[in-house]
């Protein structure tokens, strides 16, 4: 018998578990996305989402964490760098695609086939 | 005058009650955990329809405004983490500079029309896609779900500015100059990357 | 005052070995010297070795007492590995008689190998193989005298094969190599079964420790031992079916097969089964075969012997029906006659192979004895030493060889009578190759464009020594009591068995008139016999085919089989390796298309292993968490 006061303080109580849940639902849709857009910029985004995924769970483990300091955040900032980094050099790859190939389409891109 | 000055406290009076008892009832109903609920529902929701707009949407510029929204939400998810600083940098460089980047890239490279500028793949890459990120999500909460995480702590951090400028510049500092290097070089590649091959003339 | 001889003992064979290091490095190019420095060195071993001879005669050091000098080698694991020397009578007896021989060998050399330019060299492996010779007969154990006993196959081995632009020297040298490689595995074996079962190879420790472990164990692993030991012997000393090298070592230079196929190196297997006597005594079955091997291999090499034509293989196989006498002497229990028969025949046969040296060299290089005829009158002395040899190696008192064989011959009579016949017989036949040999090379008619000279000094001398030695050796030791000195078991006073004596003097005296009849009085024609005793002459004449017989075997044995297992190696064992080769391909191509170029279809792969390990995470956190009570 599943208890009804139980499950909503479960549900009312905001924690870690929350937060994780939150951050693994997103990661899966940029996981889907990048599996599934043809277009290189959509792609992007999708890695975009993943990335602030990976920060959700930085942000939350520092909140609620025993530990009384910043590392969990400084390293949500770290992580912004590296994805401010690469999106920047990943927009300048497509436009430079672009401009060799006129095509933006991963899936034209399959100079890897062995 | 007296009446008034009476009916006066009366009211103050009555507010008063109104108040304590209304602040008695929300105490008794668990109305800021309701509330914190509320919040994160609300803000959680907004991501994640957020972000399904980015990967649904035919539309590549709509996607763009979904994954600039996504961002906008996210920075408001960090504040009611109590990461204040962190919220406003996620709002200002993904909110603002990621996204740009996104919109003028977007531009540069589709002029015409954008009304299938995002297309999806075939039904098979769909389905596995499905599959793979669908098992990922179950697995991943089943192993948020077992973990034993305990109470969340409850304690008052001091102003995060000043620890994280602590934080960065004593322990962290090597990891704070490699990321200083690395955007460095991320700009410089990008412009070599990025520049055309009239460039060299100009 | 001889006393220091016997610390001493070692530098008898060091002292080959430095003049062996320093020809070898230094004086090659210079003949003169290179020979010089040899001769000092084996002269001073020589004369330490008499030296020692009459310390071991002074200290009353006998055959139950031996003077034993050992040092630790090495040690591996709780094997302690003694290299050292014993010294008693039998190894005195093999010390006096290699350093006399090889001194004389060696100073015959200076005038054999004159005009050769390789003298530098050959001086260099002599020395290195009279020292290993030393150092293998004051062995104190078996792993020593397996150390040297591989030394002298390898002394051998160069010596044979010294003409090494000569094809036939070439091939008989690895020849001699291969053949003795398979006795000396033999021996090996024996080794380390000796080693594993008796815990040791020493020979003093075995001395006292066999009683013990025949009572508790019984001779059944001994027999084996005993067997493979034999083997070495069997190879090293030209034993049937092993023989067949000793023929072609003859390619080597004459005053080598003088040195190391007759005298010296093929008797280290007699010597080892004389100074491993103790352990063979113990098992009559080896013993038995050891006899009748032997003794069929002197019957044999003295078949063959009679037919053949080149001088010195006529000696070569005279060498293996003596050694074959010598085996047949330890077979039925006589170390004394094994040993006496050993040194009088390093005395007569290395003065018969010097002579032959001689003979060859003064006719050019000829070597076939029907080619030659009436060098008597050209070489006197020379004839005049053969004449001595062949009498003392027929058998006719009083010159060496009668007193040796006739010990053989008394032993054996003792033992079986039918070994005795053979033994007879064989002597029969050893006079009489020996008397062709001796009458068709120096008597009868002077061919006319014979070029043959007398031998110039430094080859004469050691004749007359030698044949000064083969004509007293014998009586001498009779007289001088070496039955009461080196012995088995217990002192052994030779008397004249004079029924044995009578019949062998008898035999060898008609052996000698009936070749006289044939060859030089030419009362019957020697082919019309060869016509009328054909098979037996085909037979004795190609040596009973042995040669050819393993060169089938070889072609049967070795070409056939590796024919199959070219077969089995191309089409089964690479065919399955190309089989798999080719799997592997089909598979890669499969894997290939999966290889499509999509990046996305690589990420689905990639987050596929992911999920993987994540589940196999989960599973076993699953696990631990519920045997902790705390999973959701």
């Amino acid at each position: 018998m599943i208890d009804l006061q139980k499950c909503f303080e479960l549900i009312i109580n905001i924690g870690l578990p929350h937060c994780l849940l939150l951050s693994a639902m997103l990661f899966s849709i940029g996981l889907f996305g990048l599996l599934t857009r043809r277009s290189i910029i959509a792609v992007l985004m999708c890695i975009e989402l993943m990335l602030n995924a990976v920060n959700i769970n930085l942000v939350a483990f520092n909140r609620f964490s025993a530990m009384p300091d910043y590392s969990g955040q400084l390293m949500a900032i770290f992580g912004i760098v590296v994805a401010a980094a690469e999106v920047a050099i990943g927009m300048a790859l497509a436009v430079k695609l672009y401009q060799e190939r006129n095509t933006v389409n991963v899936d034209e891109l399959d100079e890897l086939k062995g | 005058m007296s009446e008034l000055f009476a009916s006066v406290e009366e009211v103050t009076k009555l507010i008063h009650w109104m108040v304590n008892s209304g602040l008695d009832i929300a105490e008794t109903f668990e109305v800021p955990k309701l509330i914190n609920a509320g919040v994160f529902y609300g803000i959680g929701g907004v991501v994640i329809l957020m972000s399904y707009g980015v990967i649904l949407f035919r539309n590549i510029v709509h996607s763009a405004l979904c994954l600039t929204g996504s961002f906008v939400a996210l920075g408001c998810l960090y504040i009611f983490l109590s990461a204040d600083f962190l919220g406003a940098v996620e709002i200002m460089v993904y909110g603002g500079a990621v996204a740009i980047i996104i919109v003028m890239g977007i531009m540069l490279i589709r002029r015409d029309d954008m009304s299938h500028s995002n297309p999806g793949r075939g039904i098979i890459a769909h389905i596995s896609a499905g599959i793979v990120s669908a098992m990922f999500f179950v697995s991943m909460a089943a192993a948020i779900i077992m973990s034993p995480f305990g109470q969340p702590a409850e304690f008052k951090l001091s102003d995060a500015v000043t620890g994280l400028a602590d934080l960065m510049l004593t322990k962290y500092v090597v990891p704070f100059e490699v990321s200083a290097i690395l955007l460095l070089m991320a700009m410089v590649g990008a412009i070599i990357i990025a520049r055309g091959k009239g460039a060299d003339k100009a | 005052m001889f006393d220091f001889a016997l610390e001493c003992a070692w530098l008898i064979p060091l002292l080959p070995a430095i003049a062996f290091a320093v020809i070898g490095l230094f004086t090659r190019q210079n003949k003169q010297l290179s020979a010089k420095i040899a001769i000092v060195a084996i002269f001073v071993s020589f004369l330490l070795a008499w030296v020692v001879l009459g310390a071991v005669l002074s200290n009353d050091i006998t055959v139950e007492s031996p003077f034993i000098a050992k040092a630790v080698w090495t040690a591996i694991g709780n094997i302690e590995l003694t290299m050292g020397m014993l010294i008693d009578p039998l190894t005195v007896v093999m010390l006096t008689v290699v350093t006399t021989v090889a001194l004389l060998v060696e100073i015959y050399s200076l005038g054999y190998m004159a005009h050769d330019p390789g003298m530098g060299r050959f001086y260099a492996y002599v020395s290195l193989f009279v020292s290993s010779m030393l150092g293998l007969v004051l062995a104190i154990s078996f792993f020593q005298m397996y150390v040297f006993w591989e030394l002298v196959g390898l002394c051998s081995y160069l010596l044979i094969g010294f003409y090494y632009y000569k094809v036939s020297a070439r091939e008989a040298a690895k020849k001699a190599f291969i053949t003795t490689r398979i006795g000396d595995f033999g021996l090996l074996l024996g080794i380390i079964m000796l080693q594993i079962y008796v815990g040791t190879t020493d020979f003093a420790e075995m001395q006292i420790q066999l009683p013990h472990y025949i009572d508790v164990f019984g001779t059944g692993i001994l027999t084996a031992i005993a067997f493979l030991l034999f083997i070495g012997p069997i190879g090293k000393s030209g034993q049937f079916p092993l023989h067949v090298w000793l023929p072609n070592a003859m390619e080597g230079p004459t005053p080598v097969s003088a040195l190391i196929h007759a005298a010296t190196m093929v008797v280290a297997g007699v010597y080892l089964i004389a100074r491993a006597f103790f352990l063979f005594s113990q098992i009559s079955v080896v013993l038995e075969f050891i006899a009748w091997l032997g003794a069929f291999t002197a019957i044999f090499a003295a078949s063959i012997a009679i037919t053949q034509r080149p001088m010195k293989r006529i000696l070569a196989y005279s060498t293996i029906s003596q050694l074959g006498y010598m085996m047949l002497a330890l077979g039925v229990g006589s170390v004394t006659a094994s040993m006496f028969h050993l040194m009088t025949h390093a005395f007569f046969k290395a003065l018969l192979f010097l002579g032959a040296g001689a003979v060859i060299e003064a006719m050019h290089e000829e070597a076939d004895i029907f080619k030659m005829g009436g060098l008597k009158e050209r070489m006197p002395v020379t004839c005049k030493a053969m004449t001595v040899g062949v009498l003392a190696i027929a058998g006719i008192p009083p010159f060496a060889g009668f007193f040796s064989k006739d010990e053989i011959l008394a032993a054996a009579f003792e033992h079986n009578f039918f070994l005795f016949l053979i033994g007879s017989i064989t002597a029969f036949m050893t006079s009489f190759y020996m008397a062709r040999l001796l009458f068709v090379t120096f008597y009868g008619e002077l061919k006319d464009d014979c070029p043959a000279e007398e031998t110039n000094d430094f080859m004469r001398y050691p004749l007359v020594i030698l044949a000064g030695l083969s004509a007293i050796s014998g009586i001498w030791g009779y007289f001088f009591g070496f039955g009461e000195w080196v012995y088995f078991g217990a002192p052994v006073h030779e008397g004249i068995n004079f029924f044995v004596a009578g019949s062998s003097v008898l035999l060898a005296v008609v052996a000698i008139w009936l070749a006289y009849a044939i060859y030089v009085e030419k009362r019957w024609s020697a082919h019309g016999l060869a016509a009328k005793w054909g098979i037996f002459y085909n037979l004795s004449y190609n040596k009973y085919y042995v040669d050819e017989f393993y060169t089938l075997v070889r072609y049967y044995g070795c070409f056939v089989v590796a024919r199959i297992l070219y077969w089995i190696d191309l089409n089964i064992v690479d065919g399955s390796i190309n089989l798999l080769a080719r799997l592997i391909g089909a598979l890669g191509g499969v894997l290939n298309k999966a290889h499509c170029g999509s990046v996305q279809m690589y990420i689905v792969c990639f987050y596929g292993g992911v999920l993987i390990v994540m589940g196999y995470a989960l599973i076993y956190a699953y696990k631990v968490l519920s045997m902790a009570g705390g999973a959701f």
